[in-house]
């Protein structure tokens, strides 16, 4: 991102939250995903490439820092000061913030990060939604804003790539980056999300066992049996997120929420 | 010479297996040797638990290795390394975001010896934005470590090994998607050292060459993303030693003095290419050929495969600069697989003269000098024609400055300039004549263009060649300057003072 443009974003970001902290809370918005078949990169079996994926709700955005403060005030047990190194947290848990209750400045609309996922689970818990599966967000993110399916698309992936690429630097803001066609944005380029079933993954730590196929090793091995063995950039997520633990957390992995897909309070179709 | 294990024990067992009871020295039982010694590999490289306190291992960034353990029992060493995301500069003005172990590309130098018990650390930054393993393959065991080090982001892992067998081994990342971790930059090398130590050097440095895939074309400046598909087809936008163009280069070349004996520790990360390893001007006398126990000797090229190390031991001889390259040479002057070794001392010209000779080669430039010799005896009969002259110069213009000024007397743009329709050429005859036999260095202005380049003295053609020559140039393209004489020739030759080492 040009530096102007970080700037703008942060200064938006900075003008809105100084907005939205004087009153009102605004409902996180959810749009519904109609659900389908897809060639996922991880067979349940370990063979079968193709998933169903019903229809669910998916956040518009990832949860934003000045989300999980107002969260944290509800529920003190997730302060840091509480949550941190505990079995629920390790010692980085929100380790950006100057205190239990404070943001930095300007965090206010930036995704929050450092968050295990034991507190993220109980987040979307209390906003009456849970984590998605893997196979949700593959089936949600695979999608630009054209085509449902855009994974083939080598400039789809270069693009996602190139944000692998960069160095950790300054978050964005959340809600800049395109919306894909379901209308949900920040599925890439902006973070790396929790997913419900991420200890299912089974990603082998080394990339290249050649083990028992009925375990969902990935690897060079893993990539051939993989139905698509160039797709990186979401064999990238699996990895990433196959290293970390429950209590784990990180400054570029955050997360959002997903419902079942009855109609829902502040759904818009 | 007792660099290794193998040639000492080859000696030793084959007393033992021949039951000889002596063995000159002066005997040479190599082939014997060869087919029956061996060091036993890893059932011989357990010497027991580790001895003494741990030991923190010393690493080193490229080029540099470090000291020799100079140890004589097995000992506990911890090594400790970092994984860090780092935007570094590939090429000038060309950036690319390197994942490294240790900060740099190649990751740092791991030394230990045979037989330690090695408790290995590595530590991935909390800045980063992968999760990355190790593989060494200098360990024996399910993916050389790559299965007990997966380590996320702000996270470390540990693990124990036994360096069983000697050699220089190749270390890498094995994280999904594995190729992609290679190809940006996280390899490195560790020795194994004999038990015995290796040979003392003057020098040791540690190359490692790595292909690089940008989305950029080479040298296109800006921060380069990673490009898949190039990977995938493997053709790489760099090929580089030390993971930059100036990484061996300048100043950054490495240093040896007139003499020395160096050793190069070189390895190949790949991921995809197999490198011929070539030092321009010099003769591996030894290569530790895929980094194992044996060694060749006299060796010009020596291919290190991806994943693969040799170790190179040469004697400096003359100094100089030598050129370090893959002899896939487009790799080394279109993909920046190149560097450099300054050699500094006493020059020995019994080994190597520097130039002694430089004159004119006509080749099959050459052609057929009748009109010359019609020329001269003309010239001698007082019966000589400017025609004549043409026909003789051109002969002579044709092997001699065609290569330059072109036959066609255009020249070259910008290099080297025109005699047709010149300014310079046709306005003062005898300039003309004393550029021809002094040479021209420096700008000069002709046809209204700059040019600043260094034309050679050909004071070694006789006045009536010289008068010849120009009579051609000076009466070809459309110039009309009239003939050029021996005399006047003689006059400048006489007047103007040649440059040194020229022909008088």
């Amino acid at each position: 991102m040009a530096p102007n443009l970080k700037a703008w974003a942060t200064g938006i970001g900075w003008l809105l939250a100084t907005t939205l902290a004087v009153g009102q809370t605004l409902a996180p918005v959810y749009r519904v995903i109609p659900g389908g078949t897809m060639k996922t990169l991880l067979p349940p079996d370990g063979k079968q490439a193709a998933v169903t994926v019903r229809d669910f709700s998916m956040r518009v955005l990832p949860v934003t820092q000045r989300e999980f403060a107002q969260f944290v005030l509800r529920h003190p047990q997730w302060r840091k000061t509480r949550a941190a190194n505990s079995t629920l947290a390790d010692s980085q848990y929100l380790k950006s913030w100057p205190s239990d209750t404070e943001l930095g400045a300007a965090q206010a609309l930036l995704p929050v990060t450092d968050i295990s996922w034991f507190a993220a689970d109980a987040y979307c818990t209390s906003e009456g939604a849970r984590l998605p599966t893997w196979h949700q967000w593959e089936y949600a993110a695979a999608a630009d804003d054209k085509r449902t399916d855009a994974r083939s698309d080598p400039v789809w992936r270069g693009r996602i790539l190139a944000w692998y690429g960069q160095t950790s630097r300054a978050l964005p803001a959340v809600g800049l980056t395109a919306r894909n066609v379901y209308g949900i944005q920040d599925l890439h380029g902006v973070i790396w999300e929790w997913v419900d079933d991420f200890g299912a993954l089974m990603v082998s730590g080394d990339n290249r066992t050649q083990g028992d196929p009925d375990t969902l090793q990935f690897c060079g091995a893993g990539a051939l049996s993989a139905t698509d063995r160039e797709n990186y950039p979401v064999l990238m997520r699996i990895a990433m997120l196959s290293a970390m633990g429950a209590a784990s957390t990180n400054r570029n992995l955050g997360f959002r929420c997903v419902k079942d897909s009855k109609p829902v309070k502040g759904v818009k179709r | 010479m007792k660099c290794f294990a193998a040639s000492v024990l080859t000696g030793f067992s084959l007393v033992l297996s021949l039951g000889l009871s002596a063995c000159s020295p002066n005997e040479k039982p190599a082939a014997l040797a060869a087919a029956s010694a061996d060091t036993g590999g890893s059932a011989k490289g357990d010497f027991g638990p580790p001895q003494g306190e741990p030991i923190k291992a010393v690493l080193t960034s490229p080029p540099l290795v470090p000291p020799a353990t100079g140890r004589k029992a097995p000992a506990k060493v911890i090594v400790e390394l970092e994984v860090r995301e780092l935007e570094k500069e590939i090429s000038e003005g060309v950036t690319y975001t390197l994942w490294t172990f240790g900060g740099t590309v190649p990751g740092s130098f791991i030394r230990v010896r045979q037989g330690d018990t090695v408790e290995f650390h590595l530590k991935n930054h909390p800045d980063s934005k992968m999760p990355h393993n190790i593989d060494l393959h200098g360990v024996t065991g399910p993916g050389g470590g790559a299965t007990s080090t997966f380590t996320a982001p702000g996270h470390g892992s540990q693990f124990t090994f036994k360096a069983l067998n000697a050699g220089l081994y190749v270390y890498h990342c094995a994280t999904a998607p594995v190729g992609m971790h290679v190809a940006n930059g996280m390899y490195g090398l560790i020795l194994v050292e004999p038990p015995e130590g290796l040979s003392k050097v003057d020098r040791e440095y540690y190359v490692m060459q790595g292909d690089f895939y940008t989305a950029g074309k080479y040298r296109e400046k800006g921060l380069q993303p990673f490009d898949m598909q190039k990977a995938i087809d493997e053709r790489p936008t760099y090929v580089l030693f030390n993971g930059s163009e100036s990484a061996l280069t300048g100043d950054n070349a490495i240093k040896a003095n007139v003499g020395e004996t160096v050793r190069l520790y070189v390895g190949n990360g790949g991921p995809n290419l197999v490198s011929s390893f070539h030092v321009i001007g010099e003769i591996f006398d030894k290569v530790w050929f895929e980094g194992g126990t044996k060694f060749q000797e006299n060796v010009q090229t020596t291919l290190i495969p991806a994943g693969g190390a040799a170790m190179a031991e040469f004697k400096t001889e003359v100094p100089g600069t030598y050129v370090i390259v893959d002899h896939s040479l487009f790799r080394a002057f279109n993909k920046g697989a190149l560097g450099m070794m300054k050699v500094e001392g006493p020059e020995n010209k019994a080994i190597y003269s520097g130039k002694e000779v430089d004159s004119t080669y006509l080749g099959d430039k050459k052609v057929d000098l009748t009109s010359v010799a019609i020329a001269t005896r003309a010239a001698a009969a007082g019966t000589l024609s400017l025609d004549m002259q043409v026909k003789a110069g051109g002969a002579l213009f044709n092997g001699a400055c065609s290569v330059c000024h072109q036959a066609n007397g255009e020249g070259l743009a910008g290099v080297f300039p025109p005699l047709a329709k010149s300014d310079y050429m046709t306005s003062d005859k005898s300039r003309a004549i004393a550029v021809v036999l002094n040479g021209l260095t420096g700008p000069i202005k002709v046809n209204g263009k700059d040019y600043n380049s260094v034309m050679p003295p050909m004071s070694q053609l006789a006045d009536d060649e010289v008068a010849n020559l120009l009579t051609y140039a000076g009466n070809s393209w459309g110039n009309r300057t009239g003939a050029f004489t021996a005399a006047e020739v003689a006059k400048v030759r006489a007047s103007t003072p040649r440059a040194k080492g020229a022909a008088h």
